[in-house]
């Protein structure tokens, strides 16, 4: 008998396959409009005014150029742990274990850079690059190898090298690398050879008034590339396919001779190497030390990044985009409005939840729509 | 005399999104006759019942029930108006008994608290006994063997009261006693009154089983015939639309070396138990060996264990005279073996990618493709294009997903894939399931041509026909042994029907190229026993 899902993974590809890519670009946009719609409400519910929320949101994201950079600013770290989480997902795995991959990243990272004390920064910049990337990867693919060789689930095993991650780097950080006579749980300085530049003077010498304070900066740039080399990976490498052929139906791959289990720790690699490289903004580009429980969570939101972008890196970029919107708009209404700082983080987590659901109805409502548009003859010979 | 409609379907239209599903389907079902519904995958059968059944809306078309106008109906009115559908998928739950199965939403309760258990048993015992459906209710459904959860199903339907049932494709699943058996329920069903609509491709069964048929092709209905008066020829021309092979031509066999041995094969199941034990076979170069047997006789473990996707624990499997038991799936793949797996959504393609990229599957690492780690993506469409253009896979698009193409058009994608790049093993397992006429006509002639070049063929396939049609040499596989071994064409498929029930299956050594005129050997088998 063949198995009775088989039947149902056609339905499903047929229906989204409706509109085809109109669908996939209209829905979230849509989704996003009706979210802000349903977040008004509550902001209504909670006795204020929707439209003021809104407007000093959005000016606080975009009424100025310096509102645009952290805009790009906060949305680079979410681009990285986006990443991470959706070329796992290429591979069928679920890398939860983003947040503490970023911190062994970063902490390797901050180590390195301290090390190498004298080093130019033609040097150190790609050493503390590929060191994040290493620190990452390194500790992904310990669930990475446990799932392929013992097949335990990834998600138990990424959530507890989270935990580990966090007291490892935390003690540490503490106990061993300190800053000395400082009482912040938090290593020296980096050297300035190993720091990224900041896009102020950039922007400024094409006539863009981007603040020197504005914390942007060349991650922004290495997030853009890795964007690129995700796909690239994906769709343009034997590695790719054959991770993508694994994460599609495994047996398929299995039978075409691919090594599954070889894939799913490369896969894992990779992913883990995206969530490091969130040290390039982090410690290279803003902070310059390992900070102890710096994160608050940018791995988690990689989760969510990766699902609102549908696991695309494209998508990602403009998941990670409206995070940052959001991110940013949140700072001015918590400074300019009587919104409680806590409520904000409602309103802003209402959103999410509302343009995740919300995309998922839209992309189902569009392709209905096409349905009856079309009811055309044309597959007949498909099918 | 006046004859009552049971069902009568008009104009029922249904659109999909890319496809007609169902074009202005006339249907009309006499009260009490077995009602075959015959045409290709995609003709637009399924839906049609889906569309009765109340699982699917249609888009225009009325429908009357016993002369009873349905209006949106849903399954389970259908259910209280008497209309039970048998699905091809069995809807049973393995752990639950037969009888707990029966019963299972409308459970006879005492007290409206406990489940009448023997009550449930009483009924279900009825029920099996009046139609020859012996049964036992006290059986788990995971102990039965398909033919008897097949009846169990019937029985579920029965004892919701059905009195139209609808079958949809009933026989694919069963060994040719079952099917006889099956036959046997559905007429005395008949006798009792009842209204049976049979889904179905296979076209001997229609004649054999049907009072009328209702032929469809690509969502229409292309000719309502009487059973009795038409051929399969005929039948065969209505479904596809041209003058169909039914059988190919085949030319005599030339052999050459021997290209696969396999000695001795044992391996174990998930359970520990033996799934093979002790297999011999060889085949030669420019030979088809057949496999015969029920499904979960250790066929798939068989091409599994030789293409390196399962361990064997003991005996050895040779190609051309290079050991490679146990080898890896991609070095057994590079030494030239191809392999059309049994479950072609399963294993055969990636349904989320494109064509290109599933006809590249297997062949992806190779020179030419691959280039220091990266996907020479030209090559690969280019490589697609050729492919799509040799065997006519349809819609011709490289880029579109292979899940968008139907069940033959993916068989195709999978028997272009494996028969490039001269192999010189050539496994073919169920290489036909659920693919229509037209694709099944392609697939054996392709397999033909491989094997007139000169490449040894392993064929494993539940369709006795296909079967005996194009093997060289047949063997039958019951309890992972080869229990028979025949040259083509000296064996009936009464006969090795028998084999695979196990009937013949002495224990000892596979009986051997038994003449056909010579003693059953069910008979002769069971000498051996005593």
């Amino acid at each position: 008998m063949s198995p009775p899902g088989a039947l149902g993974t056609i339905t499903r590809a047929r229906k989204s396959d409706g509109a085809g890519k109109l669908v996939s670009l209209l829905s979230p946009l849509v989704a996003v409009l009706a979210a802000f719609l349903v977040g008004g409400l509550v902001v209504a519910a909670i006795g204020e005014s929707p439209l003021r929320f809104y407007s000093v949101l959005f000016r606080g994201a975009f009424g100025s150029v310096d509102g645009i950079g952290l805009v790009l600013f906060n949305a680079t770290p979410l681009i990285f742990a986006g990443l991470a989480v959706a070329f796992a997902f290429r591979s069928g795995l679920f890398n939860i274990g983003g947040e503490g991959q970023l911190y062994i990243g970063s902490f390797v990272c901050a180590w390195a850079a301290l090390k190498m004390p004298g080093a130019p920064a033609v040097l150190l910049i790609p050493v503390l690059i590929l060191a994040s990337a290493a620190g990452g990867a390194l500790w992904a693919a310990i669930p990475g190898y446990l799932k392929a060789r013992f097949g335990v689930h990834e998600v138990i095993n990424t959530i507890m090298m989270n935990f580990i991650a966090v007291a490892l780097t935390g003690y540490l950080v503490v106990e061993i690398f300190k800053e000395p006579g400082q009482m912040t749980p938090q290593t020296a300085v980096i050297p300035v050879a190993g720091e990224l530049p900041r896009l102020a003077g950039f922007f400024q010498s094409i006539a863009v008034p981007l603040p020197n304070a504005n914390p942007l900066n060349a991650s922004f740039l290495i997030a853009l590339v890795a964007v690129w080399l995700a796909w690239f990976i994906l769709y343009r490498t034997t590695l790719g396919y054959e991770i993508r052929a694994v994460g599609h139906n495994t047996s398929a791959a299995e039978y075409a001779g691919i090594n599954v289990r070889r894939t799913l720790v490369m896969a894992m690699l990779l992913s883990g190497a995206f969530a490091g490289l969130v040290a390039t903004n982090e410690i290279m580009g803003f902070r310059h030390r390992f900070l102890d429980n710096f994160s608050s969570g940018i791995g988690f939101m990689g989760i969510a990044v990766a699902l609102l972008g549908r696991n695309s890196p494209l998508g990602v970029l403009f998941a990670a985009l409206l995070f940052g919107v959001l991110n940013t708009g949140a700072l001015e209404v918590d400074i300019f409005t009587d919104v409680p700082r806590e409520l904000i983080l409602v309103v802003q987590a209402v959103t999410i939840i509302l343009v995740v659901v919300g995309n998922e109805i839209v992309r189902r409502r569009l392709a209905g729509g096409a349905q009856k548009r079309r009811p055309s003859k044309e597959g007949l010979e498909a099918s | 005399m006046p004859e009552k409609i049971a069902v009568e379907m008009r104009g029922v239209t249904k659109r999909y999104p890319r496809v007609l599903a169902c074009d202005g389907v006339d249907l009309s079902v006499r009260q009490g006759e077995i009602h075959a519904i015959i045409g290709e995958n995609g003709a637009g059968k399924s839906t049609l019942m889906k569309i009765l059944y109340g699982m699917v809306r249609p888009d225009e078309g009325s429908i009357k029930l016993n002369g009873k106008p349905l209006i949106g109906h849903s399954a389970s009115d259908s259910i209280k108006l008497g209309l039970g559908m048998v699905h091809q998928h069995f809807m049973l739950i393995d752990p639950f008994t037969v009888a707990e199965n029966v019963v299972l939403g409308i459970e006879p309760t005492k007290a409206g608290l406990f489940i009448d258990g023997r009550a449930a048993r009483e009924r279900v015992e009825r029920l099996s006994t009046e139609y020859g459906l012996a049964l036992d209710p006290d059986e788990r459904i995971e102990n039965l063997s398909v033919g008897l959860e097949q009846r169990a199903e019937i029985v579920k339907v029965l004892y919701r009261g059905a009195d139209i049932l609808i079958l949809d494709e009933p026989t694919g699943v069963l060994t040719p006693q079952e099917v006889t058996e099956l036959f046997v329920v559905l007429r005395a069903l008949r006798e009792s009154g009842r209204t049976i609509i049979f889904i179905t491709h296979k076209l001997n069964e229609v004649i054999e089983l049907a009072d009328r048929v209702t032929v469809m092709r690509d969502g229409s209905v292309t000719g309502v015939v009487s059973a009795a008066e038409t051929t399969p020829e005929e039948l065969a021309t209505m479904m596809v639309g041209r003058d169909v092979l039914l059988r190919v031509e085949r030319q005599e066999a030339t052999l050459g070396e021997p290209v696969l041995t396999v000695s001795k094969l044992s391996a174990l199941g998930r359970k520990g138990t033996h799934v093979l034990e002790n297999v011999d076979l060889e085949i030669r170069s420019g030979e088809i060996l057949g496999i015969a047997g029920v499904q979960g006789n250790g066929q798939t473990e068989l091409v599994d264990a030789i293409t390196g996707l399962h361990a064997t624990s003991s005996g050895s499997v040779t190609l051309s005279g290079t050991d490679i038991t146990n080898l890896k799936p991609r070095a057994i793949r590079d030494l030239g073996v191809a392999h059309v797996p049994e479950d072609r959504l399963e294993r055969g393609i990636v349904p989320d990618f494109s064509v290109a990229e599933n006809l590249l599957l297997g062949h992806h690492h190779r020179a030419g493709y691959s280039h220091r780690g990266l996907i020479n993506v030209a090559k690969m469409e280019e490589h697609a294009r050729t492919l799509i253009a040799e065997h006519d896979i349809r819609p011709a698009d490289p880029s579109i997903s292979a899940a968008h193409l139907s069940g033959g058009n993916q068989q195709k994608l999978i028997v272009a894939r494996e028969f490039d790049g001269a192999p010189t093993l050539l496994i073919a397992s169920q290489p036909t399931r659920g693919v229509d006429i037209g694709a099944i006509e392609f697939v054996h002639t392709s397999i033909l041509k491989k094997r007139d070049a000169g490449v040894a063929v392993l064929l494993v396939s539940a369709e006795l026909s296909e079967i005996m049609t194009l093997s060289d040499r047949i063997a039958v596989m019951y309890g992972g042994r080869i229990v028979a071994e025949f040259e083509g064409g000296t064996v009936s498929e009464e006969e090795l029907g028998r084999y695979m029930t196990g009937a013949g299956d002495s224990g000892d050594e596979p009986v051997r190229n038994r003449p056909l005129d010579d003693n059953s050997p069910g008979q002769a088998a069971a000498g051996g026993e005593a």
